[in-house]
């Protein structure tokens, strides 16, 4: 079975303001996260769909779904955790209560903050779930990523053909990911913020699927501006 | 719902725009799976239409052939995941007379509007038709077909009943699907082919005869005919028809001419002809052809034929293989839309 989680436990902080989680935000007609939701929605491979929010978000986000998702009965929302893997971990725990697992069982992670995911994009995750245990998406890098010390001395400037920017989404076999973040020190779990990371360290094949350079996360008051002057309206004329 | 739409912006350039859809109640959200390319797709990106008319039309969605599987009807008329055909003509007027593929103001996708090479298609419920048989990649083949029905409609409504002999000039895909529809129309006609493609007429299996048309034997006479060759050649086919047809036959017209073209108006006269113009398709058309292609396995097999190549598209980069392969080859050229 393969589930979805759609990842919005963040607050926002990084946004830098008093206004609403970015997730929440308007981008054209809906909020960010609607989106997003509408784009897993309709991939039929994808069999239950979660979403994780902070708690005290949650009934806001039911509010949300119930205005703008007309098959919002298919959403379940959980609440997320203290960081990006809780998160994860709070919707397994969901989906084994409620639905128990197999060895089988696959979960595609994705931001909530990158709408522009392609259909394309989470089939790619899905198929390759087939053969891995862990899958990552990414795109080449197109800038040169220097690496800096604390002095912002330059130690190394890797070379581009091996360096890939990671997206979303990132999916996993469910128990293939427990096992791994399990065996994860308090401290550890406190550093390695990024499950496909965890995987790799556990030596799991973590296989790169293509992203898109327009499957952008909207962290940021810019990148919100860049979001919505991307989006177009239909024109009814064309 | 944000649409991933693959528009040609300029001759042999495609850009991804998204697009923020905002379905009605009533549509229905089909995600495309083989889209085949029509001549009229290769004109525009080859820029092969005159510079107003590509600077009025574009950015533009090309491909106006195309099949789907339903994600959402909020209705409940479809079965998700249901295969259906698009159909490229959406009306907006309802006419009595003048039939939906003739009226202005219908809109018609690669012709002004969208076409199908997008993520999704948010099309109204009336614009699909499910089928349940047939490879949807043969499938794809439904609009040809229905443009071939369409000018055996108006044919048939037109034409005199003595059709013994039936002339079909031109060995592409229209002049492919004419024929096959005439086939199953007129079982005991004898269907005719004039071609200057001795290789290509080897496709045509089901017609009785063929003939390259420097070779025509002078005597050799059709009760009617139909015109598949249309460009530059238009006015020469059109005048050879004219001199091989019976007196009182029916031309049907169905190659595109960017030019005007030169008619012996004389012969036309003298021998009482009618000249039939057609184009596109009803929905009815496409209910016809899809029951006919749904039933029977032999045009299913037919229709294979003529696909020289399906082209499996999950990028831009995969749309210009698909339409440099579709340049390419002769007969039609499918992507397997995966994008």
């Amino acid at each position: 079975m393969i589930y979805a989680e759609i990842l919005a436990g963040g607050k926002g902080t990084r946004f830098g303001s008093p206004d609403l989680p970015k997730q929440f935000q308007m981008l054209g007609s809906k909020p960010i996260i609607i989106h997003t939701i509408d784009q897993f929605l309709l991939n039929p491979r994808i069999e239950h769909l979660l979403v994780g929010v902070p708690k005290d978000w949650m009934s806001y986000t039911a509010d949300l779904l119930r205005k703008y998702v007309p098959e919002h009965q298919r959403v379940e929302i959980i609440a997320g955790g203290e960081t990006r893997n809780e998160t994860i971990m709070n919707a397994i725990r969901h989906i084994e209560a409620k639905y128990g697992l197999t060895d089988d069982d696959a979960i595609v992670t994705h931001d909530a903050v990158r709408p522009f995911v392609t259909q394309r994009i989470i089939n790619d995750n899905i198929d390759a779930l087939k053969d891995h245990d862990a899958v990552d998406t990414a795109i080449p890098a197109y800038d040169t990523i220097i690496h800096v010390d604390a002095d912002r001395i330059i130690t190394d400037i890797p070379d581009r053909k091996y360096i890939q920017c990671g997206q979303t989404p990132q999916s996993f076999n469910i128990r293939k990911l427990v096992a791994n973040y399990q065996a994860l020190t308090v401290q550890e779990k406190e550093i390695l913020t990024d499950a496909c990371k965890i995987c790799a360290l556990k030596n799991d094949k973590v296989l790169v699927v293509a992203g898109e350079p327009f499957n952008i996360k909207i962290t940021t008051v810019f990148d919100l501006k860049m979001a919505n002057a991307i989006l177009m309206e239909r024109d009814n004329d064309k | 719902m944000i649409n991933e739409v693959y528009r040609l912006f300029a001759p042999k350039q495609f850009r991804v725009d998204l697009v923020d859809e905002q379905p009605g109640p009533d549509d229905v959200i089909v995600r495309p799976t083989y889209l085949s390319v029509c001549a009229a797709d290769k004109r525009y990106y080859l820029g092969d239409r005159d510079q107003q008319t590509l600077k009025r039309k574009l950015p533009m969605a090309l491909i106006h052939e195309a099949v789907g599987k339903v994600l959402s009807d909020p209705m409940g008329q479809y079965k998700l995941g249901s295969d259906v055909v698009l159909l490229p003509n959406t009306p907006f007027v309802k006419d009595d007379v003048i039939h939906e593929n003739y009226l202005p103001s219908s809109h018609f996708r690669s012709s002004g509007y969208d076409g199908f090479m997008q993520s999704f298609v948010v099309m109204r419920r009336d614009c699909v038709i499910p089928f349940a048989k047939a490879d949807p990649q043969t499938m794809v083949m439904a609009e040809l077909m229905s443009v071939g029905h369409q000018a055996l409609w108006h044919f048939d409504r037109v034409a005199h009943q003595r059709r013994q002999r039936i002339g079909i000039w031109g060995s592409g895909n229209v002049g492919f699907i004419v024929a096959l529809n005439l086939r199953k129309m007129l079982p005991d006609s004898q269907l005719v082919l004039f071609s200057v493609d001795a290789k290509q007429m080897e496709y045509f299996s089901f017609v009785d005869e063929h003939y390259l048309v420097s070779e025509i034997p002078d005597g050799l006479r059709v009760d009617h005919a139909f015109e598949c060759v249309g460009g530059s050649a238009a006015g020469m086919v059109i005048n050879q028809i004219i001199d091989h047809i019976n007196p009182m036959g029916t031309i049907n017209l169905m190659g595109v001419s960017g030019d005007a073209v030169g008619i012996n108006t004389r012969m036309v006269l003298e021998k009482g002809l009618s000249l039939l113009g057609t184009s596109r398709s009803t929905h009815e058309d496409f209910a016809a052809v899809i029951d006919l292609i749904d039933g029977n396995e032999d045009v299913q097999q037919y229709l294979s034929t003529i696909i020289n190549g399906v082209v499996d598209v999950k990028d831009i980069k995969d749309i210009y293989t698909a339409f440099d392969a579709a340049l390419a080859h002769p007969f039609k050229t499918v992507m397997r839309w995966e994008i």
